[in-house]
């Protein structure tokens, strides 16, 4: 079991080994050398002259942290709306939080995502190949949908308190099915009987999954 | 649309005007609500035999109406509110009709709902039940939904609400005998249905209810909810009646608020939603969804910008153009004044007072220059009467079809940069008819910032139907002028509308709005909407036709007219124009459309330049006496104020930078 301090390490390793050019980091520079040994003992990674590098095991367990705490990422910033500031703290403690089942829930309700919100690949594993066939996110905002998709509402963001009592008052709300008529100049959807039209901002808010 | 019979008083009840402000003082009140665009006017119209204007848009009736209603040999008093979507409102009428509703007392609640969108509607009428109100639901549009399949088991209905149920179809008369039956027998039902709550909030319920010593006009539990859901207005009633003990509650609302970490107005309505689903489950079956029908196809081909587009110029070259230019201003009024008043009244009722009246001012004042009847009657009967009549026809049909909300849609981009949203396309086409009952309308705008910039642009930019017949009939002859007079007040309603977005701080407007279904405006409807809006109008112009005669009469015998025309002579020169059309620029004061006839009979002495100038600045000149008075009703003194002496300058301002400009193109006209 690799403790926070040392998933902390793993990540940075891999960002900077992996998916930057290093071929390995300067111990000194990874600070924490208590933290490092207990790594190097568990074998995830190695150290020869003060440089540190990933093993095939450390490599495993980094990329899972990676994953988790780019999923968090996405999932506090397309879902609950976290600002890019809080999302990235609130990641950092997301990640070692998340049980794999958690993680592929996750996964699956936001679509499977291939980037998180900085554009970084999210590494995929076996439930994202076994999803690949869908194409869209399962969850997305009504802006986000084409001409001729739909789905049930899941969520109203709640951020801005007019839009959302409006949307209230018309009876837009989870459980509602939807289809997206028209996307521009403005918005058009059938929910229900009834035929709304709102702008760009009102159609953030509103969340779908597609059915 | 309803019309204040009594402009420039400034009413603070919104139940005192209308036409339809029959006096139901001591009488037991019935109150027509529900959300906008379900028929509540069309009801009101058919208990009260009082016509209120009835549209395919969503939220027309910006007053509050009365009228009486006799059941059983009684009279009632019968009061049509605003459309509002929930016990909390967004906007101002909204508001006016809950307060309404909460003050009236009434002796039934009729609660007009969509059959087609029942599950939608019914949330409102659990919270009146909530609140304890006398409640009959009135399923309105039965033909709509049977046409799409939805069938509704009244008797399920009635039986879990606990409250009489009446279906009818308002447009056809079917039903309201049932609903006078079920008013006169209302007696209230005990076991009405209760919507519960999570349990959290139940208990804050509880909590709120042992601080409410006072008495009020609805039920406790819906003060609580009212309080939970931040209703401002239900804070202050509540602060007000129980003073001190206010903190205590404000604390249980806090406490609740924490505990949850959505806003409680979210949680409470999705409650009441699924409240209704249950309800519904046994007595609502929905057809399958229809899309594919002529009326959708076309109203597809309407929002897409790619077809809509060329179909609003078509509505606009056709509408306005063909029929309130060519034919209204151009035909009626050649035949109407030319013929019948140039040709057969003015001349016999001049020759009769000239030999039976001997004094001079007096003759003047009846058939003189600016006599009541060569002047302010021939004005309002002959010229604008034709002008806003066809204009009236127009909009009434366009109304009533269903296109004004898809217009909404087409162009809420565009208005949003200018500081509006799409629903200003109500006041500004409404302004084209007349400015002063658009200025009236602005009030159906959600924020302050929209209702000072949409009234800005409907005093500077938006020409109204008079003018605009009257202006196209002039430049008819000069196609070059008349697209370059076009092109000049678009560009100004464009900057000006987008400099004042910029100055003007305040909330970002949003969109949102309905789009009703398309129908085929019905004949009878669009003729009575229009005779009510030309009455409305006649009402408004008339009496004003023959006080600025009197008033330009005295000026003239006094000589006030001649020092003001003297003062203002030069200004016209400067900008080309020659001294007879201060004249008219100061009537266009006393009318707009009055100023814009005044152009008329004198279009054949101007050249072509000086038309075009002319009519720029007729265009963007002040608003008339009747929309000024209507701006500080509306927007209170100092805003109109600032708006009226804003647009005085700019609109001379512009004609001297036209002027300028043409002369130095030497431009043939």
């Amino acid at each position: 079991m690799v403790t926070n301090a040392g998933q902390e390490i793993l990540e940075k390793l891999w960002i900077d080994t992996v998916e930057g050019e290093d071929e390995f980091i300067e111990l000194k520079k990874l600070g924490r050398e208590g933290t490092i040994n207990r790594l190097a003992k568990s074998e995830h990674v190695v150290i020869s002259d003060n440089r540190v590098k990933l093993t095939p095991k450390g490599n495993r367990e980094a990329k899972k942290v990676i994953r988790r705490h780019r999923l968090a990422e996405r999932l506090l910033h397309d879902v609950l709306d976290v600002g890019v500031d809080d999302m990235e703290s609130a990641a950092c403690k997301f990640e070692h939080i998340i049980s794999e089942d958690v993680e592929e829930s996750i996964c699956t309700l936001l679509g499977h995502p291939r980037e998180c919100p900085h554009g970084k690949p999210i590494p995929p594993i076996r439930c994202c190949k076994e999803g690949k066939e869908i194409a869209e996110k399962i969850v997305t905002s009504l802006s986000k949908l084409r001409k001729g998709q739909g789905g049930k509402i899941v969520y109203i963001l709640t951020k801005n308190h007019k839009n959302l009592q409006k949307l209230l008052a018309m009876g837009i709300l989870p459980g509602v099915p939807v289809e997206v008529i028209q996307t521009y100049p403005s918005y058009v959807f059938q929910a229900g009987q009834t035929q709304i039209a709102v702008d760009k901002e009102i159609a953030d808010d509103i969340f779908v999954r597609f059915v | 649309m309803k019309f204040p019979s009594a402009i420039g008083k400034r009413n603070t009840t919104p139940q005192s005007h209308g036409p339809a402000g029959e006096d139901i003082e001591g009488l037991q009140k019935i109150v027509i609500v529900g959300n906008p665009n379900v028929g509540k006017s069309l009801l009101f119209n058919r208990l009260t035999g009082i016509y209120v204007t009835v549209s395919n848009y969503p939220g027309t009736t910006v007053t509050v109406d009365k009228g009486r209603c006799k059941i059983n040999g009684r009279d009632f008093g019968v009061i049509d509110l605003p459309g509002m979507y929930s016990l909390i409102p967004i906007t101002e009428e909204e508001r006016v009709a809950k307060l309404m509703l909460l003050e009236e007392r009434p002796k039934t609640v009729l609660h007009v709902i969509d059959a087609k969108n029942l599950e939608r509607m019914l949330p409102l009428t659990l919270q009146l039940i909530e609140a304890g109100l006398p409640v009959i639901l009135v399923i309105n549009m039965m033909d709509e939904a049977e046409e799409l399949g939805i069938s509704i088991d009244f008797n399920d209905l009635e039986g879990k609400l606990g409250i009489p149920v009446v279906p009818i179809i308002a447009t056809a008369g079917k039903g309201i005998d049932q609903l006078i039956g079920k008013i006169d027998q209302y007696v209230p039902i005990l076991d009405k249905f209760q919507t519960s709550y999570q349990k959290g909030i139940e208990s804050s319920i509880k909590e709120i209810e042992s601080f409410l010593k006072n008495s009020y006009p609805i039920s406790k539990r819906s003060v609580s909810l009212l309080l939970l859901q931040e209703d401002e207005d239900m804070q202050r009633l509540v602060k007000q009646k129980e003073g001190k003990d206010y903190d205590q509650i404000d604390g249980i609302l806090k406490k609740t608020s924490r505990k949850y970490g959505y806003p409680l107005n979210y949680i409470i309505k999705i409650r009441l939603q699924n409240e209704v689903r249950k309800i519904t489950s046994s007595s609502l079956a929905a057809g399958p969804l229809k899309t594919a029908g002529f009326k959708e196809r076309l109203s597809r081909v309407m929002i897409n910008p790619i077809t809509g587009i060329p179909i609003l110029i078509a509505i606009l070259y056709l509408g306005l153009y063909q029929f309130v230019g060519v034919l209204g201003a151009g035909k009626l009024v050649n035949l109407i004044e030319g013929t019948i008043f140039g040709e057969k009244i003015n001349p016999v009722i001049t020759k009769f007072v000239m030999s039976n009246v001997p004094y001079r001012p007096i003759q003047d004042l009846i058939v003189g220059e600016y006599g009541i009847i060569t002047l302010g009657i021939t004005y309002a009967v002959a010229i604008i009467l034709p002008i806003v009549g066809t204009f009236f026809l127009v909009f009434s049909v366009i109304e009533d079809s269903g296109y004004l909300p898809r217009l909404s849609m087409l162009v809420d981009r565009v208005f949003k940069k200018i500081g509006l949203s799409g629903r200003a396309v109500i006041p500004m086409v409404l302004g084209l008819g007349c400015s002063t009952m658009a200025t009236m309308v602005t009030r159906t705008q959600e924020t302050k910032r929209e209702r000072v910039i949409s009234t800005l642009l409907l005093a500077l930019a938006v020409p109204c139907s008079a003018q605009l017949g009257v202006i196209f009939a002039i430049l008819a002859g000069h196609p070059l002028a008349l697209f370059i007079w076009f092109v000049v007040v678009l560009l100004n309603f464009i900057l000006i509308g987008f400099l004042a977005a910029r100055i003007l701080s305040g909330e970002k407007p949003s969109f949102y709005m309905e789009l009703p279904p398309l129908r085929l405006p019905k004949i009878s409807n669009v003729l009575i909407k229009t005779y009510s809006r030309m009455v409305w109008y006649f009402k408004e112009v008339f009496p004003i036709f023959i006080v600025v005669s009197v008033l330009i009469w005295i000026s003239q015998l006094t000589g006030v007219l001649r020092v003001i025309t003297n003062g203002l002579e030069p200004v016209v020169n400067l900008i080309g124009l020659p001294d007879e059309t201060a004249r008219v620029f100061l009537f266009g004061f006393f009318r707009r459309d009055y100023g814009a006839a005044g152009l008329y009979s004198m279009q054949n002495s101007l050249t072509g330049m000086q038309l075009t100038v002319a009519a720029v600045i007729l265009t963007l000149f002040v608003p008339c006496i009747a929309q000024f008075m209507m701006m500080i009703k509306e927007r209170g003194i100092k805003t109109a104020v600032l708006i009226f002496a804003f647009v005085l300058f700019f609109a001379f301002g512009v004609g001297f930078v036209l002027n300028q400009a043409l002369v130095a193109l030497g431009l043939q006209l």
